[in-house]
C-alpha cells in the first residue's frame, strides 16, 4: 500500500476542510512563486520527466501536450481549459477534487496557465455538479480575495482569471473538441482533428485542455520533484491515481493509490471485497464503462495501469472500477451500458448515431433470449463497423464494451439465444422481417 | 441521441426579471468581447430557473436577441443538451440514475418508488402538478449508488424505503436533506478506511 506521505490528495476525505488556510497547511500555495521563477521550460521538462499521463481517460503524456502550445504568443491569446465534465459511468473522482481539494486545482491552473502562457482559464464542469461547482466558485472567490488569482496572481507576476462554465448533461462534451464547441455556445459535436486544439482550439486560438485530476497533481509534482513521482508505479505508468471502486463490493469508495497496484488488492483491501466473496466475482470493468470488461480469471493478476490494461485488450481509462458479481446478469449490464451510449451519441456520425441504437436493441433481446443464433455474429459485425468510422473516439467507446462482452461471454449469449429461425418457427417474434418467407411451406 | 420536443402549450412572451438580468450580465462578462454566444448555456439555465424549471420557446427567442445570435442556434443548444427542460416538470424534478453502476446496486427500486409516489410514467406531472421524475444517465456519484437528483441536490446511498420517505416529504411541500442517506460525508470506504488515518484521528 502507498505510504500516506506519498498521497497527493491529503484531503480526499475532507478531514481538514477545503478553505485556503487549511490548504496552505497541507502545502498548497506555499511557494508558488519559486516554482514559476524556474521558468516555463523547466516546468514543462519536469512534467515530461515525471511521465505524468492525462487522467481523463486517453492517457496522453501531459508534458508533451503542453509543449505543443506555441512558444510565442501571436495575435491570438492562449487559453487553458479544464475538463471537469466527468460523465463516464463508474467515475466520480473529479467531484471529490472539486469539493474537497479545490485549491490544488486552482494552483495547478495557475502553474499550467503560466507554462502555456494563458491569461484566461475556463473550468468546464458538468451541469449536474452544480452544488460542487458552487464550492469551487467559493474557493475561486477566496483565492481572488487573497490575491492568489487576478493581477499578479500569488506574486508570480502572471495575470490569470478563472471562470467556471457549466455543461448541461451531455456526456460527449467530455471529448475535448466537443467541449470547445460547447464552450463556444454551440451543440457539443466533436470537431475533426487535425487541427489539434493546441494550435486551433477555443475561438480559433491555441488551447490546452487537461482533466481536473491531471492539473490538480501538477503543483505537488513540481514541489516534490519529477524523480519522486516517477519512482511510484512503473516505467511510463508513474505516480498515483484516484481509483473509484463501485458496484458489487462491500465498501464502494474512492481511494488514491500507486499506479500498477494489483486490482485484487484494491478490491480486497480498500473496497472490503466482492459481495459474496472473491469466488462470486463475475467480471470487472477496469476504467469506466467504455472500457471492455475483464473476466474473473484475468482479474487475479491484473495490475491497474495504462499498459497492463491494454495488454488485456481493455484500458485504464478514468480508473472507474465497476465490479460485477455473479448475482448480476452480465448481458443486461452491458445492454444498459449500450443504452447509455445510444442516449449520449451526439448524432453527428451515422455509424455511431444508428449503430449505438442497434447494439442496444440487439443486446436487450439477447438478455431476454429472444435473439437468433446468427445475430451474435451480426452484433460483432456492427461493433466493428462503428469503431474507427467516427469523428471522435466515442464510436470506439460505445463498441468496446460490447466487443468485450462478445470476447469473454460469447458462450453465455449463445446458450441463452440458441434460436434457429429456419428450424424453429417462432411466429410471435415480429422483428424477423423475413417471417413471411419462413411461413411458406418450402422454407 | 435522445428525442426532445418542446411543450405544446407555450406562453406568449418571456423576459428576464431584474435579478436574472443582473446574473446574465455577469455571465456575459466572463467571455471575450464578441464571443457572447458562449453565455447561451448559462442564460438558458437562468431562464429555466426563472420560469419554474422549464424553458419556453419565447425564452429562447429572448435569449437569441439578448446575445445577438440566430434563434435557431439557441434552439439547437436547448434541444441538444438534456438538462434543459422543454416542458413543465413541476417544482421538484426528480432524476433517478439507472446506468449500470447504479443499476447493479438496485436503482430499479428507486424507479418503482417514483412510479408509486409520483406518476406511472416518466416525464409526467404528479396529480398536484408539483413533481415529475425521469430516468437519467450516469450522474457521477457511482460510489454512493444508487442515487437520485432532485433539482440541484444529490440524494445518495438510497434504497426503496428511503426514497419513498424523501418523495413523501417533497410531495407534502417539505424539504428533505440532501446528501448520503447512510450518513457518509465523503467517499471513504465505510468502516473500512485504511488510508490517511493520522488525519482522521487528528
Amino acid at each position: 500500500m502507498l505510504k500516506d506521505q506519498d498521497r497527493i490528495f491529503q484531503n480526499l476525505y475532507n478531514d481538514n476542510g477545503s478553505d485556503v488556510s487549511s490548504s496552505q497547511e497541507r502545502g498548497d500555495w506555499v511557494n508558488t512563486k519559486e516554482i514559476t521563477d524556474k521558468g516555463r521550460d523547466w516546468i514543462i521538462n519536469e512534467i515530461k520527466e515525471s511521465q505524468l499521463r492525462g487522467r481523463g481517460g486517453a492517457g496522453f503524456p501531459t508534458g508533451l501536450k503542453w509543449s505543443f502550445a506555441p512558444k510565442e504568443v501571436g495575435s491570438r491569446p492562449h487559453y487553458l481549459v479544464i475538463n471537469g465534465d466527468e460523465s463516464e459511468p463508474g467515475t466520480c473522482k473529479d467531484r471529490d477534487i472539486l469539493r474537497f481539494e479545490p485549491h490544488k486545482l486552482i494552483e495547478g491552473c495557475l502553474i499550467a496557465s503560466y507554462a502555456v502562457q494563458a491569461h484566461v482559464c475556463y473550468i468546464y464542469i458538468r451541469g449536474e455538479y452544480f452544488v460542487d461547482g458552487q464550492k469551487l466558485q467559493a474557493a475561486i472567490n477566496e483565492a481572488y480575495e487573497k490575491k492568489l488569482l487576478g493581477k499578479n496572481a500569488a506574486g508570480t507576476g502572471w495575470d490569470l482569471d478563472i471562470y467556471i462554465h457549466y455543461g448541461a448533461g451531455a456526456y460527449i462534451c467530455g471529448e475535448e473538441t466537443a467541449l470547445i464547441e460547447s464552450l463556444e455556445g454551440k451543440k457539443g459535436q466533436p470537431r475533426l482533428k487535425p487541427p489539434f486544439p493546441a494550435l486551433i482550439g477555443l475561438y480559433g486560438c491555441p488551447t490546452i485542455i487537461n482533466n481536473v485530476e491531471t492539473i490538480a497533481v501538477v503543483p505537488t509534482i513540481l514541489r516534490r520533484g519529477a524523480k519522486w513521482f516517477a519512482s511510484l508505479g512503473r516505467e511510463k505508468n508513474t505516480g498515483t491515481k484516484i481509483f473509484c471502486i463501485s458496484g458489487n463490493v462491500n465498501n464502494p469508495c474512492n481511494v488514491e493509490e500507486e499506479m500498477s497496484i494489483p486490482l485484487k488488492e484494491l478490491i480486497e483491501v480498500h473496497a472490503g471485497g466482492v459481495i459474496g466473496g472473491w469466488e462470486n466475482l463475475q467480471a470487472v470493468i477496469p476504467g469506466g464503462s467504455s472500457m471492455p470488461l475483464i473476466p474473473k480469471e484475468r482479474c487475479e493478476t491484473l495490475k491497474m495501469d495504462f499498459d497492463a490494461c491494454v495488454e488485456e485488450k481493455s484500458g485504464l481509462g478514468t480508473a472507474g472500477i465497476v465490479v460485477i458479481n455473479k448475482d448480476q446478469d452480465i448481458i443486461k449490464c452491458m445492454a444498459r451500458i449500450a443504452r447509455f451510449y445510444k442516449h449520449e451519441s451526439c448524432g453527428q456520425c451515422t455509424p455511431c448515431r444508428e449503430g449505438s441504437g442497434w447494439m442496444w436493441r440487439m443486446l436487450e433481446r439477447m438478455a431476454k433470449g429472444d435473439a437468433t443464433k446468427d445475430e451474435v455474429d451480426m452484433l460483432g459485425d456492427v461493433t466493428n463497423q462503428i469503431a474507427g468510422h467516427t469523428i471522435c473516439a466515442f464510436g470506439e467507446g460505445s463498441s468496446w464494451p460490447v466487443q468485450g462482452l462478445l470476447r469473454h461471454f460469447k458462450k453465455e449469449i449463445e446458450k441463452r439465444n440458441n434460436l434457429d429461425p429456419i428450424v424453429q418457427k417462432k411466429n410471435n417474434i415480429p422483428y424477423l422481417v423475413d417471417q413471411h418467407l419462413l411461413d411458406k411451406k418450402n422454407a | 441521441m435522445s428525442l426532445r420536443r418542446p411543450a405544446k402549450d407555450q406562453p406568449e412572451s418571456f423576459e428576464f426579471n431584474t435579478s436574472s438580468l443582473e446574473a446574465a450580465n455577469v455571465i456575459v462578462a466572463k467571455y471575450p468581447k464578441g464571443k457572447q454566444q458562449s453565455a447561451v448555456m448559462a442564460l438558458l439555465y437562468i431562464a429555466q430557473k426563472q420560469n419554474n424549471n422549464w424553458i419556453p420557446l419565447a425564452a429562447m427567442k429572448y435569449i437569441a436577441k439578448f446575445l445577438d445570435m440566430p434563434y435557431i442556434k439557441v434552439y439547437e443548444v436547448a434541444t441538444f443538451y438534456t438538462m434543459y427542460n422543454l416542458a413543465p416538470v413541476g417544482k421538484y424534478f426528480v432524476q433517478v440514475c439507472t446506468t449500470t453502476p447504479c443499476m447493479i446496486r438496485g436503482a430499479n427500486k428507486l424507479v418503482e418508488a417514483c412510479k408509486e409516489k409520483i406518476s406511472e410514467n416518466e416525464c409526467e406531472l404528479s396529480n398536484d402538478k408539483s413533481c415529475s421524475w425521469m430516468e437519467v444517465e450516469c450522474l457521477g456519484a457511482c460510489v454512493t449508488a444508487p442515487m437520485m437528483q432532485i433539482n440541484d441536490d444529490y440524494y445518495e446511498d438510497l434504497d426503496k424505503q428511503k426514497t419513498l420517505d424523501i418523495l413523501d416529504k417533497i410531495l407534502n411541500g417539505e424539504t428533505s436533506k440532501p446528501g448520503s442517506y447512510r450518513g457518509r460525508v465523503n467517499n471513504e470506504p465505510e468502516n473500512n478506511r485504511k488510508t490517511l488515518m493520522d488525519l482522521k484521528n487528528a
